[in-house]
């Protein structure tokens, strides 16, 4: 019976092929999300093995508000070094400054597509630990003395003794560079730049006089990197920890790995989007291919086979499948992944060069899930199969009968639809629910939502068929009326068909849906806030602005009022909170609402003010006049009375739950964060004004002028090339089920042979009956689309109702729905493109012959 | 059986017990009403072992499903079928496919070749299901007979219609079975290859014993029957030995004119 099944499998390896490419395309994603993701994982874990390569033990400042070592956290006084080496267990120490530096081309642009890491250099004290290898020139000595990376060096043509910019806590000074260096034998740090300093000059640099941010330890001959580290811990301040240096690179690749996690996810997630439709593709082709199979499938029975043995034989030819195309699937994966690692490479973000990871996890979870749900897939075919009677052999024109179930049919899919939306409703918003429970919830219920409307479906054919073809019928000629009725003659297996593309679809109307709704709501805040003239923000990889940019644009002549607003993070009330430090003038550049209090607020906090936002409020009972405790990351606490409560717009605002006057902020946390900052200038917002304040924070690459226009523009420009991001990745579920309508058009020319030879024989033309195929392939097409749009718009409208305290309001871009229908029209026709050729070049006699 | 096949063409028909028995066989396609057809209306008949038995009747007339009801595919609504002693009509479709296995093989009119396979994996094909192995002395004896020693390696399509009823015909010897069911084996070729073919299973049964079944319209078929059964409106209204195709033809059209 295998070899029945196999080598029936190899008679129809058109068939095969095609269905293959529904589950290749989800592996290969499935393989190259997890290849991708490993290269990176690694890549970076070799980074920071090679921080410590000569360490035993590391102290590294700590951050008071948690047990990890983040960036935000206070260094610690320089005498830990002292003492640290005075133990006799140490056989020598070196302290360190570690933080962010950009370098500045000649051009005034930042070079390098990542982070500037800035690092301190103390030779020949630190020569042994110090990460850095020296290639050219020499250390770099003194305040005017910088070393660059190798291949920031070579990138842009410098050599030792040229000069660079660079970009610190201040303004953009220009340096001569001493020397050029290595990090370890890491040839680069994905796009990322070094610049390293003396450690008096990093210190000072870095505002950290006294201060160090690190110390590596080797230990004395015989001594034990764990009771080391017990040694040194009592030596330490609060802000100071000890760790071993390989717990220290864990540590530190910690949240790296973890950012690594969200995206092999993200991806992973797409993946299985596409595994799903491939799922359908498979299981309806299979439909089709048994039904065409009655008459073998009944003489099996009849030569004396079981109903296990017909039943095995679907599901064999299924595994083969999914298994060689989980194969294929793959390698494309690694195809995939080196080519995405060669494209990073080209735009200057190349990782260090680890070499491409391909694990045994990626190779089994890929041939497993591929082969499992083809498997999955086959089964209801399968279960069919086993009811072709043997009678059927004998019997003329036999049909399959139908499913035991089929009587069922409209009731249990309609019950399946009900479940997944009471599902979806739950999870949505139901209130006090754990986010695992309503993720789950959600999840199944899509799941369902789209199995169930596939049930239902065969019976929304016909009507859709109906309006949707009215167009083909009236203008494509007999051609398109036939394309019409051909496309309502099997109504299950054009609903089955359909639905893959429905699940694309659904998907990308949501995500578009979803935006437009974060859109509107986001400009409707930006347009009750900002009623500032100008705002200043982050340039590109820079994470803040810096104090020194705020006040050239303060002495800018015509800036009437500047006010930036500082960012932090805090805990209070036992959770971590944003922390914003704000200037006295806040209240002339933000046109905040106040549920208590005043817009006096800002300018009146003091030393032991704050306030805090509305839901935070709610949320623990604050009031004016209620204590607060907040807790920096440097370890202070400070004891805070609420003076107002600020009313959030729903689209957001620039504040976290707390804010502080800038001065208590700078008091209490090591870095003076500027995340935004707003001004307004006499005469307003003028052609000349922006030119003036432009060519004044020139030379600060960090920030960037924008209007209020231009402010909300750029933020929804970043969110547009989010979503364009996920409609590229959905794309690949819209591709899968590209293929499941080829197959299906193809089977259904193979299965109408003797009626396409009719057809041709009383007078229909080659191009006709390409036109009827074609036409029945857009059908199809589109009434997947309208029952994708139609399921994203509602799964839409449930989500922005649960988030309508956010400010998300439902609101539907017509004109990316429109692009949608387009879109699917593009892609039946492409479906149609090889099937129709097929069907035309039918040899009338011999299909009038074919049996 | 191979002892069933000595001789058994010079025992007198009655002397064997039957393998195949019908008793009160009635049959209706349709609810109850006017809708109602009754295909059988009550067919008893005994199936002598080692004999070829045509059942021969006008369109219509309920040879065809009295056939697929003697060979188990369907099922009666009143009387008794049983094959080789055994009585179907509480059979579960498990025990109905053993039966299947061990006691009956086909040969159809448009052949039913499984097209990816080749005429040896055709004809080996039913001993594969039963997950038996094959007697290779059988098989060669059996291809040599249907004359197809040189084109075992062809799929189907390779062959022409009588080559491929003779593969069909391998295929369904191949198990040996207690009776052999022909459904118009000559109804999709051309006369000269049909002969072929009748002579062939006259030979089947000639030499191997093979008790046989044949639904035929063709007089020309009937007449290597050692028992022609003529059927009209569901019953059996006459039983004729061997005859030859002037009677048969003759036969029929009495009973095609009632």
């Amino acid at each position: 019976m295998m070899r029945v099944a196999l080598k029936g499998m190899l008679g129809r390896k058109l068939r095969a092929t095609l269905t293959g490419f529904a589950i290749v395309l989800g592996v290969a994603m499935v393989s190259g999300s997890f290849i991708l993701t490993d290269t990176i994982d690694k890549s970076l874990g070799t980074i920071f093995d090679e921080s410590y390569a000569a360490s035993d033990v590391v102290v590294s400042s700590r951050d008071a508000l948690s047990e990890d070592a983040e960036s935000g956290s206070a260094p610690f006084p320089d005498s830990v070094l002292a003492d640290v080496a005075a133990l006799p267990e140490v056989e020598a120490a070196s302290g360190s400054i570690e933080d962010e530096a950009t370098l500045i081309d000649a051009k005034g642009e930042a070079i390098g597509a990542g982070m500037g890491l800035a690092m301190s250099v103390d030779p020949p004290a630190d020569e042994q630990f110090n990460p850095l290898r020296l290639v050219e020139g020499a250390w770099p000595e003194g305040s005017g003395e910088i070393a660059v990376d190798k291949a920031t060096a070579d990138e842009q043509g410098l050599a030792v003794g040229d000069s660079i910019g660079a970009a610190t806590d201040g303004p953009v000074e220009t340096y001569s560079i001493a020397g050029i260096v290595r990090y370890g034998s890491v040839e680069s740090l994905g796009g990322a730049t070094i610049a390293a300093f003396d450690l008096a000059t990093a210190q000072q640099l870095f505002d950290k006089q006294d201060q160090l941010d690190l110390v590596r330890v080797a230990a004395a001959e015989g001594v034990n990197s764990e009771q080391l580290a017990v040694e040194i811990r009592p030596l330490l301040p609060e802000t100071a920890q000890v760790r071993t240096a390989e717990a220290q690179a864990d540590t530190d690749s910690e949240d790296t790995q973890a950012g690594v996690n969200v995206f092999r996810y993200f991806l992973l997630g797409f993946g299985g989007i596409a595994l799903f439709v491939g799922s359908f593709v498979i299981a309806n082709t299979l439909s089709i291919t048994v039904a065409q199979r009655v008459r073998e499938l009944a003489t099996l029975r009849t030569l004396g086979a079981s109903r296990r043995q017909v039943l095995w034989s679907v599901v064999l030819e299924a595994f083969v499948v999914g298994a060689i195309a989980s194969v294929v699937g793959l390698f494309v994966g690694l195809g995939i992944a080196v080519a995405l690692n060669a494209l990073l490479e080209a735009t200057g973000i190349d990782l260090p060069q680890t070499g491409i990871v391909f694990s045994t996890r990626t190779i089994v979870v890929s041939l497993l899930v591929g082969t499992l749900i083809a498997l999955l897939a086959s089964l209801r075919p399968a279960l069919r199969a086993t009811r072709v009677p043997p009678i059927a052999a004998v019997r003329e024109g036999a049909v399959l009968p139908p499913s035991r179930l089929a009587r069922y049919g409209l009731v249990t899919s309609l019950a399946l639809v009900a479940v997944s939306v009471a599902l979806l409703a739950y999870g949505v918003l139901a209130d006090g629910v754990g986010t695992r429970t309503r993720l789950l919830a959600i999840g199944v219920g899509v799941l369902l939502l789209f199995i169930g409307v596939t049930l239902v479906a065969p019976r929304l054919v016909r009507p859709l068929a109906a309006g949707l073809g009215a167009p083909a019928a009236r203008f494509g000629g007999s051609a398109g009326r036939l394309a019409r009725d051909n496309s309502t003659r099997n109504p299950a297996r054009t609903a089955s068909t359909a639905a893959a593309l429905m699940i694309g679809i659904a998907l990308v109307t949501f995500v578009s849906l979803l935006a437009q709704g974060l859109k509107s709501s986001f400009s409707d805040a930006v347009d009750e806030l900002f009623v500032a003239d100008y705002s200043l923000t982050a340039e590109g990889d820079f994470g803040s602005v810096s104090d020194a940019t705020v006040a050239a644009a303060r002495e800018t002549p015509g800036v009437t009022a500047v006010s930036a607003i500082r960012t932090g993070e805090g805990r209070a009330f036992g959770s971590t909170v944003g922390v914003n430090g704000v200037d006295e003038n806040l209240s002339a550049i933000i046109d905040m609402s106040w549920a208590e209090g005043s817009a006096d607020v800002p300018a009146q906090l003091g030393r032991e003010g704050a306030f805090v936002k509305d839901d935070y409020a709610d949320e623990h009972g604050l009031r004016v006049g209620s204590p607060i405790e907040l807790k920096t990351p440097t370890g202070d606490v400070l004891d805070l009375t609420v003076h107002g409560i600020f009313a959030e717009p729903k689209g957001g605002s620039p504040f976290g739950e707390v804010a502080i006057s800038t001065a208590t902020f700078d008091g209490a946390y090591a870095e003076k964060e500027n995340e935004w900052a707003f001004l307004n200038m006499e005469g307003g917002v003028t052609d000349e004004n922006t030119a003036t304040l432009s060519e004044a924070v020139a030379p600060f690459p960090d920030a960037r002028v924008e209007t209020r226009e231009e402010f909300k523009s750029s933020r929804i420009g970043e969110l547009s090339t989010f979503v364009n991001l996920l409609y590229a990745l959905l794309g690949l579920s819209v591709l899968v089920s590209l293929f499941g309508i080829v197959n299906t058009l193809v089977l259904s020319v193979f299965e109408r042979t003797r009626e396409l030879g009719m057809l041709r024989a009383i007078g229909m033309t080659r191009r006709q009956v390409r036109r009827m195929i074609r036409q029945e392939s857009v059908i199809t097409a589109l009434i997947g689309a309208t029952l994708g749009i139609v399921i994203g718009v509602f799964l839409a409208f449930l989500v922005t109702q649960a988030l309508s305290d956010e400010g998300i309001v439902f609101a539907i871009p017509v004109g990316s729905l429109v692009v949608f229908v387009l879109v699917a029209i593009a892609a039946g026709m492409l479906a149609a493109i090889f099937p129709a050729r097929r069907a035309s070049k039918l040899n009338v006699l011999e299909a009038l012959q074919y049996e | 059986m191979e002892t069933t096949l000595v001789d058994e063409e010079a025992q007198p028909r009655d002397s064997a017990a039957p393998v195949v028995t019908a008793a009160g066989v009635t049959r209706r396609y349709g609810v109850e009403g006017d809708t109602c057809v009754k295909a059988l209306r009550g067919v008893s008949l005994d199936v002598a072992p080692g004999k070829l038995t045509a059942v021969m009747g006008p369109s219509g007339s309920g040879k065809s499903t009295l056939m697929h009801i003697l060979a188990g595919l369907d099922r009666p609504n009143e009387g008794e079928v049983s094959i080789a002693g055994t009585g179907i009509g509480r059979l579960s479709d498990t025990e109905l496919t053993k039966l299947r296995r061990e006691h009956i093989g086909f040969v159809f009119q448009f052949f039913n070749l499984l097209p990816m396979l080749t005429a040896e994996e055709n004809i080996l094909l039913p001993l594969e299901l039963a997950g038996s192995n094959p007697d290779r002395d059988w098989v060669s004896e059996l291809t040599g007979k249907v004359g197809l020693a040189d084109r075992l390696g062809h799929r189907p399509a390779e062959l022409s219609g009588g080559q491929q009823q003779r593969v069909a015909i391998a295929r369904a010897l191949v198990s040996r079975p207690t009776v052999m069911f022909a459904d118009e084996p000559t109804g999709n070729l051309d006369s000269t290859t049909g002969g072929e073919i009748l002579a062939l299973l006259r030979d089947s049964v000639t030499s191997f014993g093979q008790t046989t079944v044949m639904v035929t319209h063709d007089a020309h078929a009937a007449e290597i029957a050692d028992r022609v059964l003529f059927l009209a409106d569901g019953l059996i209204v006459k039983d004729r030995g061997r005859s030859n195709a002037h009677e048969i033809l003759e036969t029929l059209e009495e009973v095609s004119g009632r």
